[in-house]
């Protein structure tokens, strides 16, 4: 170990902070040198000055402070040696920033030395004022700068050229001074003062479109450098893996591409040449990668010829092929930026971009994977889906996400049929059903619920797919759902579709139980299970013991949602019986965004007495109301075109929010039968809710005990004219044979003048082979379905 | 506005060399710019290893004070860069 006393020699510095063993020792002998060299500062000796202060540098470098040595920095570089000028503009520029305060005292310092002749110490000057020169400091020192560009120097010449970018990055007032030598400065011969004037001319006319006009007219020159470069220029100094200069042809086909952009003209001129760069640079090393890569940004930009843009994308497809990931990378994002405005293109490569999803590195697949979801259209998508199943299958789980709302989207938008669309989404919620977007759910149930043939296919494949695994909960939700919604279909008959499929009763109601039992379903699956065990009671043949109880049991669920749905359930069972089956019709179609189907009205145009549907009105009287309320009072029903029927299958339109909820009325009133013949019979049920006196609200019951079926029924009524009449959608038009489903329908009544009730009803339907109409007026109404 | 840059980072036997670039960059160009300093290094040092860097670390300033200057290439001919005082 040297004496402490003696200035150690900056190699010998570095050589004990090395053998330090612990950061400690390390802190120590550093500590120990900085004592050292502010005592050297202190005593001001020149001679060890820049030796102290590239000590200084060194150990800033690891990260100790050092600003004790800014004014040395200062004093060295106005020293008159070599040496000393050198380590001292370093320490400027590492440990002199804008931020110091002392920053602004290199400035005479700078400009002396700018002015006197010796080139190296120009260059020094020049360099640090480029690294860190502040606004102020380049406002100070422009014209020195501006007279280097004439040095006869080159070394000179192409340092300040680069000082003059800088200086117009700072304070870009000044490229009226920088602008006109740039044209003169092209015509040089030296590579480097080309790349800076090059660097020069694109840094003013990105600041501003009067320069970028002035150099407009400077594209056939730079055509024609970049050309001899290209072509004849084979300078073996100037060579990189055979590619002649390519920084400098990098730097040329940049400032070609502000310069065509928007401009037909200059577009135009460049684009000879530009095709011939993309053909003939070498491509087996990442030099003439590179300069293939700026020329491909450079067409893509300007206004060039549709087989160029061809070309270029083609060229990126190649490079998709090329085993360096950097380059299949650059490839990746660039396709990414054209798949929009140059989709046929891209779409060329396609099968290339697909392979490039199973690449190991996540930053290619996650790229290749937003790459391929924008080439999805309506022709590839069946193929493009399968690709994107199967890597949903298998890809990070960071990724799913997006993939699986990917294909979602894509299935939206190009399904070709609604089949496929549901078997698509289907597996999606298999393969990742916690990954997808919380509109799944709903968008699968809207779109079963719209696709009435496909009814049974979609119920028997969930119900396959839940008895499978119960744990994804997207599927589960939708699954319970349409079991609750079409267990009819489950249990009956056979779907050509789907293999056959023996469903037990007790099977579905036990595979409800468990979702709603396990642990693994959210609160609001557990909600769905439940309403579908509910809705079920009415679906299937057998008694619904087994329903009511487990209803019953939830009544004291924890969870407070479940328990409210329980209980209400629950007094549907006990107390509103004859309206469980109204209730719990299918479920009409949602419109997309949520909102409720409006309830329609339902004319019929048969005879005079029967009575226009109208909607409630809440509104003012509007002048279009005004027409139907007349109709209403007169007894013609005349030919007004009825609004189309209510699309989905056989749903009675209930507006759940109108129906009692858990306070049961004063009362209930009496059920009525009110006809009877051959085995049908029709029942009436009447319910006032509490909080509108007025309205009544009449459920139809049909039951058919007879051997045969009741087909085409239809059912209408009519009151008197004070009164307004809503008929609702039946559930549908058969009431099977053998005390089958009965069929019903729900009728709205609304009293506002409290007038007795009086109802006509007229049937029709086939029976046994005949048709069969019946007309007659409803005897014996309770009085309390209009007190 | 914000700036966002790229890092880019090359490996050359034990050394690894990182450079930033603006978003404006040419990512492939700017690996071929972190090569040529690395061939730089190699031809003034002779195969240039980690403690040439340490031991010389001036040094190693100076040299890319003769190819970069103020963000952009200065020069792209080796032969110059070496030569320069």
């Amino acid at each position: 170990m040297v004496a402490s006393s003696s200035s150690l020699k900056l190699q010998d510095l570095i050589q004990e902070i090395r053998e330090a063993k612990t950061q400690a020792q390390e802190r120590e002998v550093i500590q120990k040198e900085c004592a050292h060299i502010r005592a050297s500062f202190r005593d001001g000796d020149p001679l060890h000055r820049h030796r102290q202060l590239a000590k200084l540098l060194y150990v800033h470098l690891l990260g100790y402070p050092a600003h004790f040595g800014q004014m040395e920095c200062l004093k060295l570089i106005a020293s008159p040696r070599f040496t000393d000028k050198r380590v001292g503009y370093l320490g400027a520029m590492l440990l002199l920033d804008e931020r110091q305060d002392a920053h602004l005292l290199i400035t005479n310092s700078i400009k002396n030395d700018l002015s006197q002749g010796i080139q190296a110490v120009q260059g020094l000057a020049l360099c640090t004022l480029s690294a860190t020169g502040s606004a102020e400091m380049c406002r100070d020192l422009a014209t020195e700068v501006e007279k280097l560009l004439l040095q006869p120097s080159a070394y000179v010449r192409k340092k300040a050229v680069l000082t003059a970018v800088h200086m117009i990055r700072k304070v870009p007032e000044l490229s009226d001074i920088f602008l006109p030598p740039c044209a003169q400065l092209l015509h040089d011969d030296h590579h480097g003062i080309l790349l800076g004037t090059t660097t020069l001319i694109t840094e003013l006319c990105e600041r501003s479109p009067a320069a970028l006009k002035h150099f407009r007219k400077m594209v056939p020159q730079l055509v024609h450098i970049l050309r001899t470069l290209v072509t004849t220029g084979y300078s073996k100094e100037h060579s990189i893996s055979g590619v002649s200069d390519p920084f400098l042809q990098v730097q040329i086909l940049r400032l070609l591409r502000i310069l065509g952009r928007n401009h037909e003209e200059s577009s135009e001129t460049m684009n000879d040449l530009l095709a011939q760069v993309a053909t003939n640079t070498d491509t087996s090393r990442n030099a003439g990668n590179a300069v293939l890569f700026e020329t491909v940004l450079t067409i893509m930009d300007i206004r060039s010829a549709a087989g160029l843009r061809v070309l270029a994308v083609n060229i990126l497809g190649r490079f998709l092929l090329n085993t360096d990931r950097n380059i299949r990378y650059v490839a990746l994002t660039s396709l990414l930026r054209l798949v929009q405005s140059d989709h046929s293109a891209v779409q060329r490569h396609r099968p290339t971009v697909v392979e490039c999803l199973w690449e190991p590195d996540g930053s290619l697949s996650r790229r290749a994977l937003e790459l391929s979801l924008a080439l999805v259209n309506s022709s590839n998508v069946q193929a493009m889906t399968q690709e994107l199943q199967g890597f949903l299958e298998s890809c990070p789980p960071d990724l799913q996400a997006n993939c699986a709302s990917g294909i979602l989207l894509a299935a939206e938008r190009f399904a070709p049929t609604k089949r496929w669309h549901i078997d698509t989404t289907l597996r999606v919620l298999t393969t990742a059903g916690t990954h997808v977007r919380d509109d799944a759910v709903a968008n699968l149930t809207q779109l079963i619920g719209g696709a009435q043939e496909l009814h049974a296919y979609s119920v028997r494949r969930l119900y396959s797919a839940l008895a499978e695994d119960i744990s994804q909960q997207p599927l589960v939700q939708v699954a319970t759902w349409c079991i609750g919604e079409y267990g009819d279909l489950l249990l009956e008959g056979s779907c050509e579709e789907t293999e056959p499929l023996q469903v037990e009763e007790e099977e579905v109601l036990a595979l409800l139980e468990r979702v709603l039992q396990s642990h693994m379903s959210l609160p609001a699956t557990r909600g769905y299970a439940l309403t579908a065990l509910v809705k079920l009671s009415t679906r299937l043949r057998g008694d619904n013991n087994r329903i009511r109880q487990v209803v019953s049991i939830y009544r004291s669920c924890l969870d407070v949602e479940l328990q409210q749905r329980a209980v209400e359930y629950n007094t549907l069972f006990r107390k509103y019986d004859h309206m469980r089956a109204a209730i719990l019709e299918k479920i009409p179609l949602v419109e997309r965004g949520g909102s409720q189907v409006d309830e329609e009205a339902k004319e019929s145009k048969e005879t005079a007495q029967l009575s226009e549907a109208a909607p409630v009105p809440t509104e003012p009287q509007a002048s279009k109301l005004l027409d139907l309320l007349d109709l209403l009072d007169g007894p013609s029903g005349d030919a007004q075109h009825p609004p189309p029927l209510d699309p989905t299958p056989g749903g009675a339109l209930i507006h759940l929010l109108n129906l009692p909820c858990a306070p049961p009325p004063p009362a209930p009133i009496p059920n009525l039968k009110v006809f009877e013949r051959e085995g049908l019979q029709l029942d009436l049920s009447f319910v006032r809710p509490p909080g509108t006196p007025t309205l009544l609200l009449i459920t139809v019951t049909a039951t058919n005990t007879s051997g045969g079926d009741v087909t085409h029924f239809i059912c209408q009524a009519a009151v008197p004219k004070s009164f307004q009449l809503q008929l609702q959608a039946p559930s549908g038009d058969t009431v099977p044979a053998q005390g089958g489903l009965p069929m019903t329908q729900l009728l709205r009544i609304l009293n506002p003048k409290k007038a007795p009730l009086r109802l006509k009803l007229r049937l029709t339907y086939n029976h046994f082979g005949q048709s069969v109409q019946e007309i007659f007026e409803v005897n014996n109404l309770p009085v309390e379905a209009w007190q | 506005g914000t700036l966002s840059y790229s890092l880019l980072y090359s490996q050359h036997a034990s050394l690894y060399f990182c450079c930033a670039i603006g978003d404006q960059g040419n990512e492939l160009i700017t690996l071929e710019i972190i090569h040529h300093y690395v061939e730089l290094l190699d031809k003034y040092f002779g195969s240039v290893c980690e403690l040439d860097i340490i031991f010389n670390f001036e040094k190693a300033y100076f040299i890319l004070d003769e190819f970069l200057l103020g963000g952009e290439v200065l020069e792209t001919s080796k032969k110059n860069v070496l030569k320069a005082p």
